[in-house]
């Protein structure tokens, strides 16, 4: 499965990219998304997969017992997931506020920073 | 150990210099030259045991695991430089307090050239490759200081910034050099590479590594073609002009060469590269000394054509040569510093420097014009000045020499002539014949000012009358250690009746007839055009064309990066990234190594892959941008499926909600914006297209490389363990994000705050 996992993953990292390099502000929105879907997703499946056996430490045990999927990872990507929500709501409004100022989407048009 | 001690001193005393000057303020001078002076006793105090053969060398670890120690080596080529330089130091820093008297930063001068002193005392007396680097590119540092002292005005800072990019394209030049010398010779000590100089010699990386040598050598002592910069440095006050870019500094070439001469001279290439740029240099040199009607301009192309005489006697290498080159090299120091700073007396009571402005006046000024006068005597090389001797020993190395005695021997005499006649220039004309320049009362300036060069122009003669007093030992030391044997120099004035002798009297008489035909000379190189056609050809142009080549590639460049585009910026990094990685994954990794495992996928996930891969499909393809934000949400959606499936439920769990609440947020504001409209045309979209593409298989194959390797996680069985037992948590991932890295998620919060600030600030903002 990890291969079709990384077959998944460049898909959309090349999606993600291509749609970063439209004109389009809100296409540049939706490829950022994507391209965190994709890095969440090469962490998780770089840590190795393992199907059914989350790392939960079953009651009366004192340890993790073997197999478990690889706690470190899930970690890593839960923070991953919520900074990134983060970085686009700020993202959307920011863009949201530039359409309303510059009048504009296209990412062209915004060469100038003094030019308002 | 008082060595390192001094040598720590004189920086500590330069970056002291300018409060002493607020402190001192008239005196300061005097008590700075307090510090030179000590270290030429020092120094004077070393001569007796270095004649003897007994160098001394102290070394104290610095980068032991790179072989670079700070070592010192005094030897007899080290000790003259080192007394030329605190010596001629002393007299300058007097110089200096009384010629800069006025100016408001002269504070900041004592701090650039302390500290140039320092710098070039390392330079001479250290013996580690690195070590000498080091000190070699602080000069060039404490020279552009100096040399854009007056920094007001734009000729000092573009003389500056020349001397400076000169010099340290010579100083990388010089680095790569040392370096190769150092692979080659399996060490960076100097002491122990001077004794292998035949390995050296046999290295494959010899000729290199004398190259980019020769290349330092070259611009830092203002050989042909890089000699450009001396002249222009003279936008220097003249105390710099007389201490770097006569008698010190620009001799740093020189003292590298006759350094290395035992490791590195002797062969084909070393005949060729430096007695030839020698010889090139002493001739043109003098020549264009006779242009200029500026007093230090002469004065720096004449030092030029010294240089050259030096690296030609260098380069010819022969136990004569090396006696000549030293005494030169002394006779030198002490007769255009001298002359330097006569110049800068005059100029100082005259208000002009224009030699055909200056005339008459020696009686005005008799003491000025006494140490000028045996200045000149040393310049020209009359008896009995040191510069006599030194002249006939250059003779004799040119009559003995191996190859073409008599080419080079009439190159001395023609540079030798024309050295004659700007003597005069400098040392006759300002001071007899008619009185020219009447401004007010002229008188000889205070003793700071005409001390320095009386004391240096009285040594040049006192030197060769007594010889066997100071410049005898010293010589012998000198050309003993350039040589690598013992050798006694016994310097003298009358050599009896030889050819040397006759070339030098035709040389006094040549000069004489050059003296007197300068202002016809001058008429025919004006009516030839000369100065247009160097201005036009010469390595000045060559210059000046090389910066305007770098600013303009960098204007290009600049252009070509920094396009204002974001689209092109992701295109030059994803560019870039594939260039490199992509490269390496191509040539290294065997494609076979990848394949041929089993894929073990359900087809209930094959499913929701399928489903991600459409999803995806959409978002890129649709020209709504309602169906793009619901197909980036099947796509979040399908990624926490994933998760759930494979053993992630937390992640699975975040993921849904984040999602949701994206799809929302997404829906509320896209609803505000534009509709999608097609911005780029159809070249341009299958352009990205396959860059993005490429991108994509690279991160794939990528994934593929590592997943081929087994992973063996040294943390997952620690939070196994103590998950429960330290952390109290049955829920491993929730521990190790709030407990065993909690400030990752305090960090996190933070983030989220911030953010959610902003979002709250731009919703409410009102532009007015």
């Amino acid at each position: 499965m990890d291969m079709v996992l990384a077959i998944v993953v460049g898909g959309l990292y090349a999606a993600g990219l291509y749609m970063m390099m439209r004109r389009s502000i809100v296409k540049l929105i939706i490829g950022l998304g994507l391209l965190s879907h994709a890095s969440n997703l090469l962490i998780f499946t770089l840590g190795r997969l393992m199907r059914g056996r989350p790392p939960l430490i079953a009651p009366g045990a004192e340890a993790l017992a073997e197999p478990y999927a690889d706690p470190l990872p899930q970690a890593l990507i839960l923070t991953a997931i919520v900074i990134g929500f983060g970085v686009q709501a700020f993202a959307v409004v920011l863009i949201k506020r530039v359409y309303q100022i510059v009048g504009t989407d296209d990412l062209d048009q915004m060469k100038s920073t003094d030019e308002l | 150990m008082s060595l390192i001690l001094a040598l720590v001193l004189t920086f500590v005393l330069a970056a002291m210099a300018p409060r002493l000057h607020g402190l001192l303020r008239e005196a300061s001078g005097w008590v700075l030259a307090l510090w030179p002076l000590a270290w030429t006793i020092y120094l004077g105090g070393l001569t007796g045991r270095i004649t003897q053969g007994d160098p001394l060398y102290i070394r104290y670890p610095w980068m032991p695991q790179l072989g670079v120690s700070l070592s010192f080596y005094v030897d007899g080529l080290g000790l003259l430089f080192g007394l030329l330089i605190s010596g001629i130091g002393a007299l300058v820093l007097i110089y200096s307090g009384g010629y800069l008297k006025k100016h408001r930063h002269l504070g900041r001068f004592y701090l650039f050239i302390l500290s140039f002193m320092g710098s070039m005392l390392g330079l001479v007396l250290t013996g580690n490759l690195i070590a000498l680097f080091v000190f070699w590119e602080l000069t060039s540092l404490s020279s552009y200081f100096l040399i854009g002292f007056e920094h007001e005005r734009e000729e000092a800072r573009q003389a500056a910034l020349q001397a400076l990019l000169v010099t340290g394209i010579g100083g990388l030049a010089l680095l790569a050099g040392l370096l190769l010398l150092g692979e080659a010779g399996g060490t960076l000590e100097l002491t122990v590479l001077l004794e292998r100089g035949e390995a050296l010699r046999a290295s494959p990386y010899y000729l290199p590594a004398l190259i980019l040598i020769l290349v330092g050598a070259f611009t830092k002592s203002a050989q042909v073609p890089f000699h450009f910069w001396l002249p222009n440095a003279m936008e220097a006050p003249t105390p710099v002009s007389a201490y770097l870019h006569s008698a010190t500094m620009v001799k740093a070439g020189v003292y590298l060469l006759a350094r290395l001469s035992p490791a590195l001279g002797g062969t084909a290439a070393w005949q060729i590269g430096v007695t030839g740029g020698g010889l090139a240099t002493m001739v043109l040199g003098a020549i264009m000394a006779l242009g200029p009607s500026d007093l230090k301009r002469i004065l720096a192309y004449s030092t030029v054509s010294t240089l050259g005489a030096l690296t030609f006697l260098l380069g010819l290498g022969t136990p004569l040569a090396v006696k000549a080159a030293m005494t030169l090299l002394l006779a030198h120091a002490l007769y255009k510093g001298a002359l330097f700073l006569v110049a800068g007396a005059v100029d100082h009571e005259t208000g002009t420097r224009d030699v055909w402005k200056l005339g008459g006046l020696g009686p005005s000024m008799p003491i000025t014009a006494t140490a000028a006068g045996m200045a000149a005597l040393s310049m020209a090389g009359l008896p009995p000045s040191l510069g006599f001797i030194s002249k006939e020993l250059l003779y004799e190395a040119q009559l003995h020499a191996l190859h073409l005695p008599a080419l080079l021997a009439g190159a001395g005499v023609l540079a030798s002539a024309l050295l004659v006649a700007v003597a005069g220039v400098v040392g006759l004309r300002p001071f007899f014949g008619h009185p020219v320049h009447r401004t007010g009362h002229l008188h000889d300036p205070p003793p700071s000012l005409w001390l320095g060069p009386l004391l240096l122009g009285g040594a040049g003669i006192a030197l060769a009358i007594a010889p066997d007093m100071a410049a005898s030992p010293l010589t012998t030391a000198a050309v003993s250690a350039v040589l690598g044997k013992p050798t006694v120099v016994e310097l003298r004035l009358w050599h009896g009746l030889n050819p040397s002798l006759a070339l030098s009297a035709l040389t006094v008489l040549a000069g004489a007839g050059l003296y007197a035909a300068q202002p016809f000379l001058l008429d025919i190189a004006a009516r030839a055009r000369l100065k247009e056609w160097a201005a036009r050809w010469g390595p000045q142009r060559g210059y000046e064309r090389m910066l305007q080549g770098l600013n303009a590639l960098a204007t290009t460049q600049t252009r070509l990066l920094q396009s204002g585009f974001l689209r092109f910026y992701l295109m030059i990094i994803i560019l870039t990234t594939i260039a490199l990685v992509g490269s390496t994954i191509a040539i290294r990794e065997p494609l076979s190594r990848w394949m041929g495992r089993i894929v073990d996928a359900r087809p209930y996930e094959l499913m929701i892959v399928v489903l991600m891969g459409l999803a995806t499909l959409m978002a890129v393809l649709t020209s709504s941008r309602l169906a793009a934000v619901a197909a980036l949400g099947i796509v979040g959606y399908g990624v926490a499926l994933l998760y759930m499936l494979f053993g992630a439920p937390d992640l699975a769990m975040t993921q849904f909600a984040v999602e949701t609440l994206t799809v929302i947020l997404l829906v509320l504001v896209v609803y505000r914006l534009p509709r999608f409209t097609r911005l780029s045309g159809r070249p341009a979209r299958l352009r990205d297209a396959a860059l993005a593409l490429a991108a994509g298989g690279m991160m794939t194959a990528l994934m593929l490389m590592v997943l081929s390797a087994p992973l063996k996680s040294r943390l997952a069985p620690f939070f196994a363990a103590n998950s429960l037992t330290l952390a109290k948590g049955r829920n491993v991932v929730n521990v190790i994000l709030v407990d065993f890295r909690a400030l990752d998620t305090l960090g996190e919060i933070t983030v989220l705050a911030v953010a959610a600030i902003g979002v709250y600030a731009l919703l409410k903002l009102r532009m007015e």
